[in-house]
């Protein structure tokens, strides 16, 4: 999602807003998950595996010890993979000592109509089975389509379905920032 | 993409999409998943008009492991021995609602007829025309060949490819001079004279009968089936002379750089166009590329049917 | 009989005139002339009725691709008004039985005269010399003998051939192929063909043979007519043989005027023919060996063939294409229009060589008081897209389907009776 033209929309939360929210998340794990043994993140391509690669960072400094992270594409279990022509797949990793009987949370940029942690499910499901699986998102806008919610929201944004989050973030976007976008 | 009729159909950006996406199914595979669900509802066609048990298993495996229903059509026991014509042949297949036929036929340029006469809507997959073309087995080697020399990213740019062997009969041939030189790498063919295509001149790639000259260099030697029966009609005296003079033996492999690896499409005529100790050595990557395949064949159908209907 | 005024037609590169046709010849040339029936010729050319060497009737054995009736009517349809009955039907035409018969049919379809050609050999197989001397003194009285579609390869053989046949002033008219240098042959050979993985027709197995036989001709003497050439070497040979005073005639077909082997590249059978389409230098050899003469005739090589023939992959399919119907067409894009030719040698190449060729007394005459009514009024201002289901020939395998061509016929007379008018069929 790189801008090639002037950016539109406003900024709800810039680079340090991110990262407040990133440190709160993690203690807020390590707290709900008594120390984050077991745990295993699993981010959702492309923006969502980045941040579980900075929430895992951070649950390890606050516990001095190695998180597992890995990444989960969800592409191929899409339930509107016929509405647009075949999508790229995206890298799939599964951390050494695999997901069975793992603390699993999964991680994404958005949350919104939760047809994505659907997918992801049926995605993780392929792996193994954990003993539990809980979703931690940076940003939840609302509008949910499936009976989905989130363990740990990094901030809850009312939005209009007209509206548009576009989550950027330095690994892929040289810049981290949440805005908000007005649909032309 | 709407089909895969011959590696020229693809673009430098469409043949490194479908080695990555290859990259990404295999890993699916390597984890342990068995099915993934992509073509789920999707039907695949397999028209074998020729026997080739190999190419049809990888295929197969590539569409049950995305979840696709498959109907095997072999031209043995089937209607298509008994005279049915291509066209009523593909009508049929429509009529029983195929997304994609993947086909196998001896003439060559029987997938173009199959895609562009308009008796079926769905994708075609050339598996491999008469002396024409076999595109996902130059995708097969292209993936293989990544893996060995660039670490299984990008492209092949400088990368140095000798196909050796029986050229003019070969839709192996065809395929991989025009893939590789998508991606970049450079293609030398080596044959007998005999076996060189007429303007052969013409194509991008260095041409020589001279198999010794050709290993030092070489990143890559690609060794063709030549088919014993050739000798009949004259292209070369004998299979001796054919094997001392082209095939692979451990002495001209010894004279390859360190990193270089050896190849083979198969069927493999060991002691012909490949001596059985380089065969089994550990240069060759013969049984990985089988195995690259399924992961490749997998991409292609996931890239035609993965998706909305392509135009 | 009705008599009919043609007004203000040009003939060849003249000037407008009427012509006045009754009574089955041309009865009148000149301005402000009247008749029966009058048919509007401004703008039209009008040239000696067209004179096919070298048609494919199918007739008896393939009456699903065309019979004597349907392949009369496409010829008039195109201007003709004589064609040459080739032998490869089935039964061959290699009796005088069978000659009779086709020739027969022709009189009944009575559009076109009807001029059976015989086999050179038994059933076409290369090995014994067909009744040529019986075919010759038949009711067809045929002075042309081919194997088309095969060659006579052995060259003791086609040495007898072109010796017996002086004997009724026949030609034997070569289709000139080397069969072991074409064997499976699919196309043209040449960057294309190895790049398409079909196997190559190399044009040496067609120059090879005529090489052979014009030195063949020259020893024995005989007149050698070469079918459908299609290389730049053969218009060399021709020419050189011509130069050493070689009784050699040619022939060039309208899609080899047209077409280069790049078309191949769609796969489509509508363009597997043979010999096959050829590269552009080729193309462009043949149409100046047209021009300047070396080539003597034009001959259609239509060959209908029935949809599933053609409706196939490649190497299925058939050898073939229809061309009675567009040749004048084809012929007026590629050499008219192209500055090549004018009116005068189309009609020489067309009717007046043709007619000498195949030795057809009352064909291809000039246009002039007294002369047989064999005419064709063209118009070059008109074109029309050719719609392979409107044709009327009963076959649909023409490879111009699709591509507009310039100019129409207008009229066809034959016999002073008109089997084309207003460019519709009138029979």
């Amino acid at each position: 999602m790189t801008h090639d033209f002037e950016p539109q929309g406003h900024v709800v939360l810039d680079s340090s807003d991110i990262s407040r929210a990133l440190t709160r998340l993690a203690h807020e794990i390590v707290e709900r998950t008594h120390g984050a043994t077991n745990l295993t993140l699993m981010g959702i391509p492309t923006r969502g595996a980045s941040l579980a690669t900075r929430l895992g960072e951070k649950i390890s400094q606050i516990q001095s010890s190695l998180v597992s992270v890995g990444a989960i594409d969800i592409t191929m279990y899409r339930d509107d993979l016929r509405s647009r022509p075949a999508r790229a797949l995206l890298p799939t990793t599964i951390p050494p000592e695999g997901i069975e009987g793992r603390l699993v949370i999964l991680v994404d940029d958005v949350l919104f109509s939760g047809r994505t942690i659907r997918a992801a499910l049926d995605a993780l499901s392929e792996h193994g089975r954990p003993e539990l699986v809980q979703l931690a998102v940076l940003v939840d806008r609302g509008h949910r389509e499936l009976p989905i919610r989130a363990d740990y929201v990094g901030k809850n944004l009312p939005t209009s379905r007209s509206e548009k989050i576009q989550v950027n973030l330095i690994e892929h976007d040289g810049v981290d920032e949440v805005r908000i976008e007005r649909e032309s | 993409m709407k089909h895969l009729l011959s590696a020229a159909d693809l673009s430098y950006e469409e043949a490194i999409l479908v080695l990555d996406t290859a990259k990404q199914l295999a890993a699916a595979t390597e984890h342990g998943v068995g099915k993934l669900p992509p073509l789920r509802g999707r039907t695949v066609v397999n028209l074998f008009y020729e026997d080739s048990t190999r190419t049809r298993i990888s295929f197969e495996a590539a569409a049950k492991r995305l979840s696709a229903d498959v109907i095997n059509f072999s031209a043995k026991g089937s209607s298509v021995s008994k005279g049915e014509s291509l066209k009523d042949t593909a009508l049929t297949l429509e009529a029983m609602g195929a997304d994609a036929v993947v086909i196998r036929h001896n003439s060559s340029g029987a997938p173009h007829r199959l895609a562009n006469a308009g008796w079926i809507s769905g994708g075609v997959v050339n598996a491999g025309d008469g002396t024409h073309e076999h595109p996902t087995q130059a995708l097969l080697d292209a993936y293989t060949l990544r893996n060995h020399l660039r670490n299984g990213e990008g492209d092949l740019k400088g990368v140095n490819v000798t196909i050796v062997g029986d050229v003019l009969h070969s839709r192996v041939a065809r395929s991989n001079v025009l893939l590789l030189n998508t991606l970049g790498a450079k293609v030398r063919l080596v044959a007998p004279p005999t076996l060189l295509p007429y303007g052969v001149e013409d194509w991008d790639c260095e041409v020589s009968y001279d198999f010794d000259a050709s290993l030092e260099g070489s990143d890559a030697v690609m060794m063709l089936r030549v088919q014993r029966e050739r000798m009949n009609a004259a292209y070369f005296p004998n299979a001796h002379e054919y094997s001392s003079r082209y095939g692979l033996s451990v002495t001209r492999m010894n004279r390859l750089s360190e990193s270089a690896v050896v190849m083979h499409p198969g069927p493999m005529n060991r002691g012909m166009e490949i001596s059985a100790d380089v065969a089994d050595s550990q240069r060759s990557v013969i049984v990985e590329q089988v195995a690259n395949g399924v992961s490749v064949r997998m991409a292609v159908l996931y890239l035609i049917l993965g998706g909305s209907e392509s135009k | 009989m009705t008599s009919y005024v043609i007004k203000d037609v040009t003939i060849l590169d003249g000037k407008p005139t009427d012509i006045v046709v009754k009574d089955g010849v041309i009865a009148q040339i000149g301005s402000g002339l009247t008749a029966d029936q009058t048919v509007d010729g401004s703008g039209c050319i009008a040239l000696p009725g067209l004179v096919d060497l070298h048609t494919h009737l199918r007739e008896p054995g393939r009456e699903d691709a065309e019979t004597v009736l349907s392949g009369s009517r496409a010829a008039a349809m195109g201007g003709f008004t004589a064609v040459h009955a080739m032998a490869n039907t089935n039964p061959v035409a290699d009796t005088a039985g069978v000659v009779e018969q086709v020739w027969r049919l022709g009189q009944e379809a009575g559009l076109v005269d009807v001029r059976p050609v015989g086999a050179v050999t038994m059933g076409l197989e290369g090995t014994a010399l067909a009744e040529l001397g019986a075919m010759a003194d038949s009711a067809a009285a045929v002075r042309v003998f081919s194997d088309d579609g095969k060659c006579v390869h052995d060259a003791a053989l086609m040495r007898r051939a072109l010796e017996y046949v002086k004997a009724f002033d026949g030609v034997v008219a070569q289709h000139a192929q080397e069969p072991r240098l074409t064997e499976g042959a699919q196309m043209n050979e040449g960057v294309i063909s190895g790049k398409l993985g079909l196997a190559g027709w190399p044009a040496v197995a067609e120059e090879a043979i005529i090489a052979r036989d014009v030195l063949l001709a020259h020893h024995v003497g005989s007149r050698l007519h070469v079918c459908h050439l299609s290389t730049a070497g053969s218009v060399e040979i021709i020419r050189w043989a011509k130069s050493r005073g070689i009784n050699v005639t040619a022939e060039v077909t309208p899609h080899h005027l047209y077409f280069t082997d790049e078309v191949v590249e769609s796969y489509d059978p509508i363009y597997k023919v043979n010999p096959p389409l050829r590269t552009k230098a080729d193309v462009e050899a043949v149409r100046a060996g047209l021009a300047d003469g070396t080539i003597n005739i034009v001959a259609t090589d239509h060959a209908p063939h029935p949809s599933e023939d053609k409706e196939c992959e490649w190497t299925a399919a058939a050898f073939g294409m229809t061309g009675l119907e567009s040749a004048l067409s084809v012929v007026y894009e590629t050499m008219v229009q192209t500055g090549l030719m004018n009116w005068a040698a189309v009609a020489d190449r067309m009717s007046v060589s043709p007619a000498q060729i195949g030795r057809v007394s009352t064909q291809g005459q000039p246009i002039e008081v007294g002369s047989p009514a064999n005419l064709v009024i063209f118009d070059p201002r008109a074109s029309q897209e050719v719609d392979a289901r409107k044709t009327v020939s009963a076959s649909r395998n023409t490879p111009y389907a699709g591509r507009t061509l310039p100019g129409k016929v207008v009229a066809t007379f034959y016999r002073g009776k008109p089997t084309v008018l207003n460019g519709e069929l009138n029979a």
